[in-house]
C-alpha cells in the first residue's frame, strides 16, 4: 500500500498560505452561500479505538493548541477526565469496563468523543443565527464566535451531544478538527501529539484505505465484527472511528448506533416554519378582508337613546 | 342575572351620552404592560424562528442580546398576565349563553349583531381570547424555562429540549394568530379601544355589545350620579 499522509507526517516548514477560507463553504447557518468554485479533497480524522491506550495526549494537545483552561475536578472513581465535555475540553477519553459476553473477557474500552464533523450536520441546521455555523467543502463544520448567540440551538440540533455553551462569553465551543492547523498544511493537535498512532488524519479517501487495513488485521486476529463508524444516517462523518465491536457502538460510551437528525428538529426547522408563517398570514389576511367585507361595527344613534332611556328609567 | 359580570371599578355615568367604566386604571396599565411584553416577545422569538427575521435583533442591540433579554421579558409577561388573570377570570367563566352566541357567530361577522343574543361583560369570543391566552402563557412559560439555556436546561435531557422547543415555537405562533383576531377585534368594533384607553365606553356602546352587563350596572345600582 502506498504510504498514508496523516498527522505524524512532518508537516511543511516553509511558511504556507491559508489552503482554504470562506469561498469554500458549502453551508452556513441561517443563511446561504454561493456554490463554489471548487471543491476541495475531503479530510477526515481516523481514530483507531483498538490502538488507544487512554494516555490523553490528544485532550492535553488539544488544550495546548487552542489554549483553553479546563477546570481541575475531582476524582470520582473513573479516569474520565474532566467528567464530560465542556466549553474548555472539546475532547474528551470516555473508559468503559465492558464484560464481553461471548469470551467472558473484562474489555477497556476507551473513545476519544468529540465533533464528529457530519456531512449533514444538525448543529448547523438547528442554528438561528446567521453564520454562527459553517461547513467547508473539505467537511470541516466549524462555530464561528463572533456570530454565534449563545442559544443552545445546536445542543438541540446534535445527534452526539457535542456542543457546549460557554458560561464566560455565552458562545458555543467544540472541536474545530484544528481548522486553522489543516487551513495550512498541518493535521489537528490531537492526531500530533498521539503516540500510539491511534489517531490519523488525511484525506477521507486515504482514512478509508487506512482503515481498511486495520480492520484487516483485526478480523485476522479475532474481532470478526471489526469494522469502520461512518454513520451513512448524517451524510457519513469526518471523525471515523475503526471500533473492533463495530456491530454495538453503543457499548463504547453510547455511541449512537444509528445517529441522525431528529425528526422533532426537522420538523421544527422545516414544516413549523412554513404552517407557522401561513398561520399568521392567514389570521392577518382574514382580518383585512373582512374588514373590506363587512366594514366597521359602529355604535348607532339608536344606541345610545336606548342606553340613555334605560339608565333614565331605572335610577 | 350574573353578578359575577360586574367587576370592581364598574359603573355608569348618566349623561348625553351615557358613559360607563369598563376598566379600572390598575386593569388598564396592567394590560399595556402585558401587550408591550407581548409584543416585544412576538418580534424577538420570531428574530430567532426563522432566518430572514433575524434582521429584528437589531432592534434589542444584535443576536445576543435578544437571546439573553427574551426568556426576561417571558418572566414579565407571566406575572403581569397572572395579575390580568385574576382581575379577569371571574367574568370569563362561561355560560350558556355562549353556546347561542357562538352557534350564531356568523351573523355577527356578517353585520348583522342584532340577532346576536344579551351578553354580559364578555361575550364568547372574548371569553375565547382570554382562556386562550391563558393556556398558551402557561404553555409558552413551562416550555420557554426549561430552554432557558442559560439557568434551566440542565433540569431535562436534550430529546426533551427538541421537544419542548417545538412545543415553545407552534404555540407562539398560535398566540400570534389569537393576539392579531384580539387586536382585529378591538378595531373592528368601534369604540372599543377607548375602555382601555380612557377605561369608559359610552353608553350605546355597552348597549350595542354588553347589554346584560349594561343592565346589571344599572339595576344593580352601580349608577354613579
Amino acid at each position: 500500500m502506498d504510504p498514508i499522509h496523516t498527522a505524524q507526517t512532518n508537516p511543511p516548514v516553509q511558511s504556507v498560505p491559508p489552503q482554504f477560507s470562506e469561498k469554500d463553504l458549502i453551508r452556513r447557518s441561517a443563511s446561504s452561500v454561493p456554490a463554489p468554485a471548487r471543491q476541495l479533497e475531503e479530510v477526515a480524522k481516523l481514530i483507531d479505538v483498538s490502538k488507544c491506550i487512554g494516555c490523553k495526549a490528544c485532550q492535553s494537545a488539544c488544550i495546548e493548541w487552542n489554549d483553553t483552561h479546563p477546570a481541575i475536578e475531582t476524582n470520582v472513581g473513573s479516569y474520565v477526565n474532566p467528567h464530560d465535555l465542556t466549553p474548555d475540553m472539546f475532547t474528551l477519553m470516555r473508559f468503559t469496563e465492558w464484560d464481553n459476553p461471548q469470551t467472558g473477557n473484562l474489555e477497556w474500552l476507551i473513545r476519544k468523543d468529540g465533533c464528529m464533523h457530519c456531512a449533514d450536520p444538525g448543529c448547523l441546521k438547528a442554528c438561528p443565527a446567521p453564520g454562527a455555523i459553517v461547513q467547508y467543502s473539505n467537511g470541516i463544520v466549524d462555530f464561528v464566535h463572533e456570530n454565534c448567540i449563545g442559544c443552545g440551538y445546536c445542543i438541540k440540533g446534535c445527534p452526539f451531544n457535542i456542543p457546549r455553551i460557554s458560561r464566560v462569553d455565552h458562545t458555543a465551543y467544540k472541536c474545530t478538527l484544528c481548522s486553522d492547523r489543516v487551513a495550512v498544511g498541518q493535521g489537528p493537535a490531537c492526531a500530533k501529539a498521539c503516540p500510539t498512532h491511534a489517531i490519523s488524519f488525511g484525506t477521507k479517501d486515504d482514512m478509508n484505505k487506512l482503515a481498511d487495513s486495520r480492520i484487516t488485521d483485526l478480523k485476522s486476529r479475532g474481532y470478526d465484527k471489526a469494522g469502520l463508524y461512518d454513520p451513512p444516517g448524517v451524510g457519513g462523518t469526518h471523525v471515523m472511528y475503526v471500533l473492533h465491536h463495530a456491530d454495538q457502538p453503543e457499548i463504547y460510551s453510547n455511541l449512537p448506533k444509528d445517529p441522525k437528525i431528529s425528526p422533532v428538529v426537522k420538523a421544527w426547522k422545516g414544516i413549523a416554519k412554513y404552517v407557522g408563517f401561513a398561520a399568521i398570514g392567514i389570521a392577518a389576511a382574514a382580518g383585512l378582508l373582512h374588514s373590506s367585507l363587512v366594514g366597521a361595527n359602529r355604535v348607532t344613534r339608536e344606541d345610545e337613546e336606548n342606553a340613555e332611556r334605560l339608565v333614565r328609567d331605572k335610577t | 342575572m350574573e353578578p359575577e359580570d360586574v367587576e370592581p371599578g364598574d359603573a355608569v355615568h348618566p349623561g348625553h351620552p351615557v358613559t360607563v367604566n369598563r376598566y379600572r386604571k390598575i386593569a388598564r396599565i396592567n394590560h399595556w404592560i402585558t401587550a408591550t411584553c407581548l409584543i416585544l416577545l412576538a418580534i424577538s422569538g420570531l428574530a430567532l424562528f426563522h432566518p430572514s427575521l433575524f434582521f429584528m435583533t437589531g432592534l434589542f442591540g444584535g443576536g445576543q442580546n435578544t437571546r439573553a433579554i427574551h426568556p426576561w421579558i417571558g418572566v414579565v409577561l407571566f406575572f403581569s398576565f397572572a395579575g390580568l388573570f385574576f382581575q379577569f377570570w371571574r367574568a370569563n367563566m362561561p355560560t350558556r349563553t355562549d353556546a347561542v352566541w357562538l352557534s350564531r357567530a356568523g351573523d355577527l361577522l356578517a353585520g348583522h349583531e342584532e340577532r346576536m343574543p344579551e351578553v354580559g361583560k364578555y361575550n364568547a369570543g372574548q371569553k375565547f381570547i382570554f382562556w386562550s391566552m391563558t393556556v398558551l402563557i402557561l404553555a409558552l412559560i413551562a416550555s420557554g424555562l426549561l430552554i432557558w439555556d442559560q439557568y434551566f436546561t440542565y433540569l431535562t435531557t436534550i430529546p426533551q429540549n427538541r421537544v419542548l422547543v417545538l412545543i415553545h415555537s407552534l404555540a407562539a405562533v398560535v398566540i400570534i394568530c389569537v393576539w392579531i383576531i384580539h387586536v382585529y377585534a378591538a378595531f373592528w368594533v368601534r369604540g372599543t379601544l377607548r375602555a382601555m384607553v380612557q377605561g369608559s365606553v359610552t353608553g350605546g356602546w355597552a348597549w350595542r355589545h354588553h347589554r346584560r352587563w349594561l343592565r346589571e350596572l344599572v339595576t344593580g345600582h352601580k349608577v354613579s350620579p
